[in-house]
């Protein structure tokens, strides 16, 4: 299971906008890379994260290889009603991970 | 062409040409091919769209990016995506990030690799309908993607 790292505020007030930030571990192979040999190193990426609050989507990033190692992502969001962030990731090879992360609106 | 046959094309040249990473590189011209496929037939004007983008890197394995977009983020007049194209990668994309209303301010950090000293072209598109860049140069003293692993 690969670790990801998410920072949101636990709780905000209503209408407040936060920022979330999330890491997770993933080489992002970029599959222009080649062993000491000459293989190529078959790329594995991930492509899609979504970060969907209470159901409805608030955040999409489609990504290609030039995106780091262990992608980043920053992005803000309204703090509308308490709930859950849940968020995605989903790549080369199968890979899938899911995260989430509760906020107390008041 | 539609984007992915672009990409699959692009992979298949990859391969056929692939003499080392150097040898595959995107262009600005493909990049403009890139952003044309993006917006259509609609202008691209220049401005709103801000970069954060450190001048001078050290390692283009990790740049770290921010792109701010002028916008009110609001119901009616709000940013929809973000798009982020680099002249010298491989490949001309990127990302694209795809916010909303729900966003309330539009501004979004990620890290990105530059194989080369380049310019990052970021076009943004309004909920309007209208297309804004911004672009930023860096000079990236170790590359990415060149070494062998």
């Amino acid at each position: 299971m690969p670790s990801a790292l998410i920072n949101v505020p636990s709780s905000a007030r209503r209408g407040e906008i936060i920022q979330v930030k999330t890491l997770i571990s993933h080489e992002m192979e970029t599959g222009y890379r080649r062993t000491s040999l000459g293989a190529v190193i078959p790329r594995d990426i991930l492509r899609l994260f979504v970060c969907s609050y209470n159901g409805q989507e608030v955040f999409r990033a489609q990504i290609h290889p030039a995106i780091a190692a262990n992608p980043y992502f920053a992005f803000h969001t309204i703090a509308t009603e308490s709930g859950t962030l849940v968020f995605t990731w989903t790549g080369d090879n199968g890979f899938a991970a899911t995260e989430s992360v509760s906020i107390k609106v008041e | 062409m539609k984007r992915r046959d672009f990409l699959i094309v692009g992979g298949a040249m990859g391969a056929v040409f692939g003499l080392g990473a150097g040898a595959v590189r995107a262009t600005p011209a493909e990049v403009k091919e890139a952003i044309l496929q993006l917006t259509g037939a609609a202008p691209v004007r220049a401005g709103r769209v801000t970069l954060d983008l450190p001048p001078l890197v050290e390692n283009g394995n990790s740049v770290p990016l921010t792109i701010r977009v002028d916008s009110p983020m609001t119901v009616a007049d709000h940013v929809k995506a973000v798009h982020v194209f680099v002249e010298k990668n491989p490949q001309p994309y990127v990302a694209s990030f795809h916010l909303g209303p729900r966003a309330g301010r539009a501004s979004v950090s990620t890290r990105i690799r530059l194989a080369d000293s380049q310019t990052v072209v970021v076009v943004c598109e309004m909920s309007d309908g209208s297309f804004w860049s911004g672009s930023a140069d860096s000079v990236v003293t170790l590359a990415a993607c060149t070494e062998s692993a």
